[in-house]
């Protein structure tokens, strides 16, 4: 891991600076208010899972954060520079998608249904990012693709198609995809939520590992198990806001709202 | 005046008719990427959620569909060097304004294809490829289109087989294609039959030929392990050669995945459903 984190191109923000911040982030889809006002930020090195019941907006401030979306209202914040979109005359103007663009290269993601490219076998699909995004030459960009993918446990599965993976192998692809291109932050949602669960443990030791080397990650799951032993702080969200914020010990043994407790009855 | 075996095996080996066979298929492979660049644009302006894009591709699709083929090609070939002078000259040959005629013709049924193969790529790849920090050409040319292909092909397919035989119409601005090249045999002799039957023979080589050709190209886009070459570690380290060959070793005891067999399965039935749909309705409008 010491190998990516020197290789982060974009000097590293003040000490104190959140590597990822938003701030009264508001989206509302179709009349329905799916963000109302959410303050969440994460320091550079740790690991932030956030629970929640489905429609409680979490998968959507993760996209936000990835700016596959635009906000309706509100900012959000790479090592205290914005990201996204610009104030002009008090109006929000979200910049271009070539703009977009070059500014998630240093958010990666992760989908819950995976998302590889099933035209390109798992070496390519991990190479694809670094020759048409960083304009790594072929071979180099192959020998790290390689490297990537022996990482995540997949050095013997390079030449195989989407198709010919399971769920649990294709998550790991889509892993070393995201992580090949050394992001500042990694973003998953849902990682394990479409997977068989005698395949969720494989994609979790894989983010387990990467939490111990000491990537920023904030993680959208269902996985108690994770939360508790990978993750530094536990989010809970609800129609839209958060409600509970705390270590993971304290959030799961001494919960402080009272719909803290309701979630977790649900789960435990 | 039966059928004279005599006459037909000489007009079979008559350079005529191979020349006539080659024009057909130039006429229509020229034809063909004329309208797939067109339809390809005009795709993307009926998929546009500008206005202004999807109107001006409505129009083109709506004119150009309405136009008969053989209505187009004498409108090429006699009225148009009419109002353009500049298409008197000895440029504008039978064979330009066959291949661009069709094309135009064609290009309304490929932007068809297009349009739906493009809609069946899922929106996550473009999500995924989005998020990797790709820019949208780069999300088209990488990661849309090379999907959306695998489905236009078995249509495209078709629409060549199409324009072949569509070629023959190009006789009436007297373009010396196959068809034309029998017809010109039978009214000097009369031999109908013998010269009819040769080129029957002839569409039926070239049509065997293209079909051989389709799924040549179908099958390199079964995205398998399979059919892909031997593994090249050349550039790599020593280490990830040991890496390597001991998992090839591993990867030949594997069983093959089930997963793999029903997502190939659904993409086939998938491409020949979007292949029927289409023909269904080229019939309709036809």
């Amino acid at each position: 891991m010491t190998d990516i984190r020197d290789a982060v191109a974009t000097p590293a923000a003040k000490p104190g600076t959140p590597t990822l911040e938003v701030r009264d982030l508001h989206k509302t889809y179709a009349g329905i208010e799916v963000l109302k006002g959410v303050e969440f930020a994460i320091d550079k090195g740790q690991v932030k899972a956030v629970l929640g019941p489905s429609g409680s907006g979490k998968s959507t401030m993760l996209r936000l954060m990835a700016l596959l979306e635009p906000a309706d209202r509100g900012a959000i914040l790479l090592n205290g520079k914005r990201i996204g979109a610009e104030d002009r005359g008090g109006r929000m103007h979200h910049y271009p998608e070539r703009r977009l663009a070059v500014e998630r290269r240093d958010i990666g993601m992760v989908f819950q249904r995976f998302n590889l490219f099933p035209h390109l076998n798992a070496l390519e699909n991990v190479a694809l990012g670094l020759t048409s995004v960083q304009d790594v030459a072929r071979e180099e960009a192959k020998e790290r693709a390689y490297k990537m993918l022996s990482r995540v446990g997949l050095g013997d599965r390079d030449h195989h198609y989407p198709s010919e993976l399971s769920g649990g192998q294709q998550q790991r692809v889509a892993i070393a995809r995201a992580l090949v291109l050394n992001p500042q932050v990694m973003l998953f949602d849902e990682p394990t939520s479409a997977l068989d669960p005698e395949l969720v443990g494989e994609v979790l030791d894989v983010m387990e590992q990467l939490a111990d080397e000491g990537m920023t990650m904030i993680v959208v799951t269902h996985e108690v198990r994770f939360a508790r032993r990978a993750a530094d702080q536990v989010t809970l969200f609800d129609s839209g806001i958060i409600v509970e914020q705390a270590e993971p010990e304290e959030f799961f043994e001494n919960p402080q709202h009272e719909r803290t407790k309701q979630f977790l009855r649900h789960v435990h | 005046m039966l059928f004279d075996p005599e006459i037909f095996f000489q007009q079979l080996i008559n350079p005529a008719y191979l020349w006539g066979a080659l024009l057909s298929i130039a006429v229509a492979a020229v034809s063909l990427i004329i309208a797939t660049v067109i339809g390809f644009f005009i795709a993307l302006g009926n998929t546009s959620k500008k206005p202004y894009y999807r109107g001006p591709a409505a129009i083109y699709t709506w004119f150009f569909r309405a136009i008969p083929a053989l209505l187009l090609l004498l409108i090429m070939w006699n009225a148009l060097p009419q109002l353009i002078p500049a298409l008197k000259a000895d440029w504008y040959t039978p064979f330009i304004a066959a291949s661009v005629g069709l094309g135009l013709v064609e290009s309304a049924f490929m932007a068809e294809i297009i349009r739906s193969a493009l809609n069946s790529v899922d929106d996550g790849q473009a999500l995924a490829g989005r998020a990797l920090g790709m820019k949208p050409a780069a999300v088209m040319i990488k990661v849309v289109l090379p999907q959306a292909i695998r489905t236009a092909l078995p249509p495209t397919g078709n629409e060549f087989i199409g324009l072949i035989k569509y070629s023959s119409l190009a006789s009436v601005i007297s373009l010396r294609e196959l068809l034309t090249t029998a017809q010109i045999g039978v009214n000097i002799t009369f031999r109908y039959a013998e010269y009819y039957a040769v080129a029957i023979i002839y569409y039926l080589v070239i049509v065997t030929l293209v079909t051989l050709l389709q799924s040549k190209v179908e099958k390199r886009f079964a995205w398998s392990s399979r059919n892909a070459p031997k593994r090249s570690v050349r550039t790599l380290g020593t280490q990830t050669v040991a890496v390597a060959t001991a998992a090839s070793r591993r990867r030949a005891a594997d069983e093959p995945d089930e997963t793999a067999e029903t997502d190939d399965e659904l993409a086939a039935r998938e491409a020949a459903e979007a292949a029927e749909a289409r023909l269904e309705k080229k019939g309709a409008t036809e």
